[in-house]
């Protein structure tokens, strides 16, 4: 048995999550880490409860708040493996506006979503991902709006790591998801997950049969191509590292964290507060 | 004590130049109280400060002017009718109003002869320290510490035209304050929030609380402080509970409309019990309101705000003094019952500069968390108290958890009435520690009073001002409780100092809601309510004249 044990679920039998849970425990497995140094943060929903059945640290939030709890607890120490995993409608519908911001903040966190294209703990409601016309029992008449392509999305708000990757292949997801924890910087992966209970449109056949890793050939620091990969979703959906790019990150930006000290190591130091106090004089 | 005003357009430098007079004042031994009060708009409209200083404590603005410094007619003419007799107009000699107690001064044209029209201000500074007969030696002394090197010179050397262009009206009071400090509320909320171990400050600038904000950002490489201009307030409240969690001691700050946007996530801090301290900067609202004036209208807001039950403290800032102890405080308390803490100051308070005595670092201890658990740990242990064993996450051997779903001992969720139960049990005991902490409201007047004012916050220094112009008026007596601890409502002096008075609460709101909370808890009724809701911060003079006018006694 490995470090990362896994609990009982309250998942359906059949569920993607299964899948991306088992990956998520290799991956932390494979890279070595040890439970007391990763910190999993999750928002509400089916996904977001994830954090929940496995055994390292957790933070299950508020529904779509996952990422600003996650960015400040890796500013408050950088010395934890901040993961963040959790739904498509926590990550893109209530958590929209973070998703952008911390594409821009660029803390070195990880964050996985479990894009099942539905809002699954509400029972089925269109996700900011549904497919236009997909029907449910609010969207009657199917869904009007355009579906968000997050892929895309943070690749032009400028992030360093973009991939997607599929519940059903475990053994490129395993490798995503290793990489994008060693990223130095925000790395984030839309992963395509089957609900079988309430989405009967993207279903894993519909998956499998649509899927396709991008080959040894494809290069992810050439933006413009992978902009023009991300637009793709009709006739194949191509997973990988679409792009990759070394950026500065949050921490070694920051004045008070460059050197290396974590925030909660920086000692209170009553001579600077008398001298603050003492401008005031 | 004098008044003095400085009115004009937003942009024409009134803030720099009271700051500079208010330290040249506070440097000759005068105690100073100056009030802030502009108009939502970065040109034009009309601004003005009112610095008031004298020999001894002041503890809020007044209605009676000694001096008007104009920087354009309009000030002339909205403020000349609380000039006192002996009271003098300074402007510009290119304003056209004829008064006999006007002085006017070519400070425009001896400004530009300096090539800086913006030393026009200084020369202002001058001819008012001569007018107040104060010495010209201090100028020297204080300004070097007030104004860039380069533009020193100039501004000594207006400062010196001015004082020789005019002869002095008043007389130069000694005064024992020149060491203590002159600090706004709000920068005093900051560094009481840097001496309490602050670690992690979050906000999204709304005013006025983006005081709070910019000071603590202005000093975070050497205070240690890192500041996050959250991408909204939402975002705000949810890093300051994941940074606290984490363990580093956090706060987020906001105005009213901002208030109502961290609501779900004050409830979270309630039943994760991730220790948090939340300043309200109270403006007039609802929604956006009125951005730049003063109110205390969020009190029954914040003692409720968030579905569910949880236990919270809300403490009231009542002036110079509370704003950096009671943060101090705050942020210890919070930390010891893993609650939410809500400090309510609001832009009267927050703007305000006034001196107090110097802050004492001393006696000061910060609570920290638990460094290790012994045996099982299990993070949201039932206990007596109602406060389990806080570790931070990779501090410890043990893993941490946090839920803002129900949960057990564990950190796991459960939908078990029997967990339910215990869980809400044990987080409401934490009520029966908090209660023991309690501070009193603070009894100002005479003890035997027949007239008590009820009141909170910051109009703890107009109050106290009515009360003590009251006695001295020999019509009746009176006294005052001001709360500072007011939710939960600390009750001990409320049931000994309000049998057989006639009670009278003085809010800045429209409904009273301290009045309202006080009935509710203690089934003790006002007689009667002065309130004031109009942006502008109530004076000791008018609630002495609306006590006297409502012929109670
Ligand atoms: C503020 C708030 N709004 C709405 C909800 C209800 N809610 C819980 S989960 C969820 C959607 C979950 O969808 P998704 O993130 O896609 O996760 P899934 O369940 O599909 O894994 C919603 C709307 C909530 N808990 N909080
Ligand atoms: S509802 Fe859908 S997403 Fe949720 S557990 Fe069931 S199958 Fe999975």
């Amino acid at each position: 048995m490995g470090k990362f044990t896994t609990y009982e679920t309250a998942w359906c039998p059949g569920c993607g999550n299964f899948a991306i849970l088992n990956s998520l425990k290799t991956a932390l497995e494979e890279l070595d880490k040890d439970p007391k140094e990763v910190l999993m943060v999750a928002g509400i929903g089916q996904a977001a409860k994830t954090p929940q059945y496995i055994s390292a640290n957790s933070f299950c939030g508020l529904h779509g708040r996952a990422l600003p709890a996650a960015v400040a607890a890796k500013i408050a120490n950088e010395k934890l493996t901040v993961i963040v995993d959790s739904g498509d409608g926590d990550s893109y519908g209530e958590g929209g506006n973070h998703f952008i911001h911390n594409i821009r903040r660029n803390v070195n966190i990880t964050h996985f979503v479990h894009d099942n294209q539905i809002y699954g703990l509400t029972k089925g409601q269109a996700s900011p991902t549904s497919k236009e016309g997909h029907v449910t029992e609010v969207q009657t008449d199917g869904s009007m709006n355009t579906p968000l392509n997050p892929v895309l999305m943070a690749i032009a708000a400028g992030a360093g790591f973009v991939a997607r990757g599929f519940s059903g292949d475990a053994k490129q997801l395993v490798t995503l998801m290793k990489e994008a924890i060693s990223y130095p910087g925000y790395a984030f992966v839309d992963i395509l997950q089957p609900c079988i209970s309430f989405n009967k449109i993207n279903t894993f056949a519909y998956y499998k049969s649509k899927v396709a890793p991008l080959g040894e050939e494809y290069d992810p620091s050439n933006k413009a191509a992978a902009i023009m990969t991300a637009m793709e979703g009709e006739e194949r959906i191509p997973t990988g590292i679409i792009y990759r790019e070394d950026k500065l990150d949050f921490h070694r930006k920051h004045n008070l964290l460059k050197d290396g000290k974590t925030l909660i190591e920086q000692e209170r130091n009553t001579k600077v507060i008398e001298a603050l106090i003492n401008r005031f004089v | 004590m004098y008044n003095l005003l400085l009115g004009g357009a937003a942009g024409q430098g009134i803030d720099t130049t009271v700051a500079i007079l208010e330290k040249l004042l506070k440097h000759s031994g005068y105690y100073i109280y100056t009030t802030r009060d502009f108009m939502s708009r970065v040109r034009g409209g009309h601004n003005f400060s009112m610095i008031r200083f004298g020999t001894e404590k002041i503890n809020s603005h007044s209605d009676r002017i000694d001096g008007i410094i104009a920087l354009n007619d309009e000030t002339i003419h909205l403020h000349k009718d609380k000039l006192t007799e002996k009271g003098f107009i300074l402007c510009d000699s290119s304003l056209e109003y004829s008064d006999d107690r006007i002085i006017k001064l070519d400070m425009d044209k001896k400004a530009k002869e300096l090539g800086n029209l913006r030393a026009s201000g200084s020369i202002a500074i001058g001819a008012i320290l001569k007018l107040f007969g104060e010495p010209f030696t201090y100028v020297e002394e204080v300004m070097p510490r007030v104004i860039k090197k380069d533009f020193l010179e100039v501004n000594l050397k207006a400062i010196q035209i001015g004082y020789d262009s005019v002869e002095p009206v008043f007389e130069h009071l000694e005064g024992p304050f020149k060491d203590y400090m002159l600090i706004s509320g709000s920068k005093a909320v900051g560094l009481g929030a840097v001496a309490g171990g602050l670690k992690f400050y979050s906000a999204y600038p709304m005013s006025p609380s983006t005081a709070v904000m910019e000071y603590l950002a202005y000093i975070g490489n050497v205070s240690g402080v890192l500041v996050e201009q959250a991408e909204d307030e939402i975002a705000a409240i949810n890093m300051a509970l994941g940074a606290s969690y984490a363990g580093a001691r956090a706060m987020t700050g906001t105005s009213g409309g901002g208030f109502c946007l961290k609501v779900e996530a004050l409830g979270f801090s309630g039943i994760a019990e991730i220790p948090l301290v939340v300043i309200d900067v109270q403006r007039p609202g609802p929604a956006t309101g009125l951005p730049t004036r003063t109110e205390q209208s969020d009190l029954k807001f914040v003692i409720s705000a968030a579905q569910g039950e949880f236990p919270r403290m809300v403490i009231a800032l009542r002036n110079h003094e509370d704003s950096f102890y009671q943060t101090i405080r705050a942020l210890n308390l919070a930390e010891k019952y893993q609650i939410p803490i809500i400090l309510l100051s609001d832009q009267y308070l927050g703007d305000t500069t006034a001196c107090v005595k110097p802050y004492n670092l001393e006696d000061i201890t910060l609570t920290e968390p638990a460094k290790e658990a012994e045996g099982e740990y299990l993070r949201y242990r039932i206990t007596e108290n109602g406060i389990s064993p806080r570790l931070i996450p990779g501090l410890t051997e043990h893993l941490v958890t946090a839920d803002s779903d129900e949960h057990d001992e564990r950190g796991w969720i459960t939908e078990s009435a029997e967990v339910r139960n215990n869980m809400m049990d044990k987080r409401m005991r934490k009520l029966e520690g908090l209660t023991l902490e309690l501070q009193e409201p603070e009894f100002i007047g005479e003890e035997d009073c027949k007239v008590l004012l009820l009141g909170w916050g910051s109009t703890y220094g107009p109050i106290s001002e009515a009360v003590s112009r009251l006695n001295k008026s020999g019509k009746g007596s009176y006294g005052a409780l001001v709360y500072g601890d007011i939710y939960p409502l600390p009750k001990q002096n409320l049931e000994k100092y309000s049998k057989g008075r006639t009670l009278i609460n003085v809010e800045q709101n429209a409904t009273g809601q301290l009045a309202s909370l006080i009935r509710e808890q203690t089934g003790i009724s006002c007689d009667r309510s002065i309130l004031k809701y109009d942006g502008r911060q109530i004076s000791g003079e008018e609630i002495e004249s609306q006590v006297l006018e409502g012929g109670l006694d």
